[in-house]
């Protein structure tokens, strides 16, 4: 993964254990007439491990960002693609947006010296699916490849539909996640004008505070996030580390508006609830929640109400945190790096925290984790993301004996 | 200030990402210098670039070699 906190998972989740914020000043165009003027960036990326400089000039940074995730997720998870198991092996990344920034910088080429300028690789680098079909060139991954956009829950889809596509027999695995480069003049500019965003220009880390009476928006980010998915008993008879088992899914829509969710959250809750049903478990068997928490005014509540909703009385069990706090909103990415998290959670037994939760917002009395993490007993977590379109989507992942 | 050819050589070399010493007068750019389409739209282009003119796509898709690029280029550029 690669994300403000760091451009690996270790360093990545050091951090986030150790409640750190990696948002800052955006320092990558001139921000100074944006209301928000901060992000979380990456920083001190080298694309050189991941792709030959040259290649990489030609393609957006979101690119390069998914290509250096999937590279790390592929050679940690061993899996090898050969002749054999080619046409079994797949990808599902999808972004957000995809390559604003390259889109916009050829604008500029076409005003600045007309169209004849425009490099040939300006299609191909800037589209969403190219990352999959990259991933695909590179490794003879010869099955399904797709690329979900869904807004905000563009991770969350893409990790579910993969998922259900091994269980449908079109793959034995996939290549999951997301990826998002939308800290650009127009996608800064853009979520601005839609007001959602923190204008906390005076104290940048503590801009994302969910749950927070003083929070003002969310906090937008960059970043990558893959993971491999793989048919149980295959990743058992090779012998790989399974760090969790994906047990369910769900997916709903609000219906309602286009930004703004219902204030009884009633589509996330029956997003919570089918991903429960998907996998037959109760909701008192599930102790964690990694929340899509995104520091949004009426966001944030709605989450809180929907969780009650769905858990009743077992609310009152759970840790529900999250690290939106910590790595800001990665859009399409979110989902992707909030499993990982969701994922380790489990595997180390550790709810990380919610930082900047000073001052809980009324009826937000859940156990969000504030600002420490919280060693506990966890055997399944939800991963929940919700996106602009009133898309939703949850994921349910439980601990492999 | 480098001649003709070596300038037309060193420009193939950084866009197809190729050693120099490779690249021989008479390569031709896909199937001695492994070049795609794509990559040779963005080698006249950056040919373009280098020597301030413009290449009409007519005459850009005869230019398949090295000694085709360095032609046109003596050719059309006084």
């Amino acid at each position: 993964m690669v994300t403000p906190l760091g451009n690996n998972l270790d360093e990545t989740w050091k951090n986030i254990c150790a409640g750190k914020s990696g948002i800052g000043p955006i320092e990558s165009f001139d921000v100074s007439a944006f209301s928000t003027q901060f992000g979380g960036s990456i920083r001190d990326f080298d694309v050189s491990p991941y792709m030959e400089p040259k290649e990489a000039k030609r393609f957006d940074p979101f690119i390069h960002y998914g290509m250096a995730a999937a590279i790390q997720a592929l050679e940690d998870s061993g899996l090898e693609i050969a002749e054999a198991n080619a046409d079994r092996v797949g990808a599902a990344i999808g972004s957000g947006i995809g390559g604003i920034g390259l889109i916009e910088k050829s604008r500029h080429i076409i005003d600045k010296s007309g169209p004849r300028k425009l490099s040939p690789f300006t299609v191909p680098g800037a589209i969403i699916n190219m990352l999959g079909g990259l991933l695909s060139i590179r490794y003879n991954m010869r099955g399904p490849n797709i690329a979900i956009t869904t807004a905000c829950t563009t991770g969350t889809h893409n990790i579910g539909m993969a998922g259900r596509m091994i269980a449908y027999g079109d793959a034995d695995a996939m290549i999951v996640g997301g990826a998002e480069l939308a800290t650009t003049p127009v996608g800064l500019g853009g979520f601005a004008a839609a007001r959602a965003m923190s204008t906390r220009n005076d104290d940048p880390q503590a801009a994302s505070r969910p749950w927070d009476k003083d929070r003002d928006g969310f906090v937008l980010s960059d970043g990558a996030g893959v993971l491999v998915l793989e048919e149980l008993e295959s990743a058992r008879a090779r012998g790989a580390t399974i760090y969790a088992e994906l047990q369910g899914f769900g997916m709903s829509a609000d219906a309602f508006h286009m930004t703004s969710p219902p204030e009884d959250g009633n589509g996330a809750a029956r997003a919570m609830q089918a991903a429960l049903s998907d996998a037959g478990v109760a909701a008192a068997d599930v102790q964690y929640i990694n929340a899509h928490g995104t520091s949004t005014p009426a966001g944030d509540v709605a989450e809180a109400r929907a969780v009650k909703s769905v858990f009743g009385d077992a609310a009152n069990q759970l840790a529900v945190s999250s690290t939106k706090s910590m790595v800001g909103h990665l859009l399409g990415a979110a989902g992707a790096v909030e499993a990982i998290f969701s994922v380790l959670a489990i595997r180390d037994q550790i709810a990380p925290p919610t930082i900047n939760l000073d001052n809980p917002d009324d009826e937000c009395d859940l156990n969000f984790v504030p600002h420490t993490a919280q060693k506990m007993t966890i055997t399944r977590a939800l991963s929940n993301s919700f996106g602009f379109g009133g898309t939703n989507g949850s994921l349910l992942f439980g601990k492999v004996d | 200030m480098s001649s003709i050819e070596e300038r037309v050589k060193k420009i193939v070399a950084e866009q197809l990402g190729v050693k120099e010493e490779d690249v021989q007068e008479s390569a031709s750019f896909v199937e001695d210098l492994g070049a795609d389409s794509l990559d040779t739209v963005e080698l006249v282009m950056a040919l373009e670039e280098e020597f301030e003119t413009e290449i009409p796509d007519e005459e850009a898709e005869k230019i398949t070699t090295v000694k085709l690029a360095i032609d046109y280029i003596k050719e059309n550029l006084q």
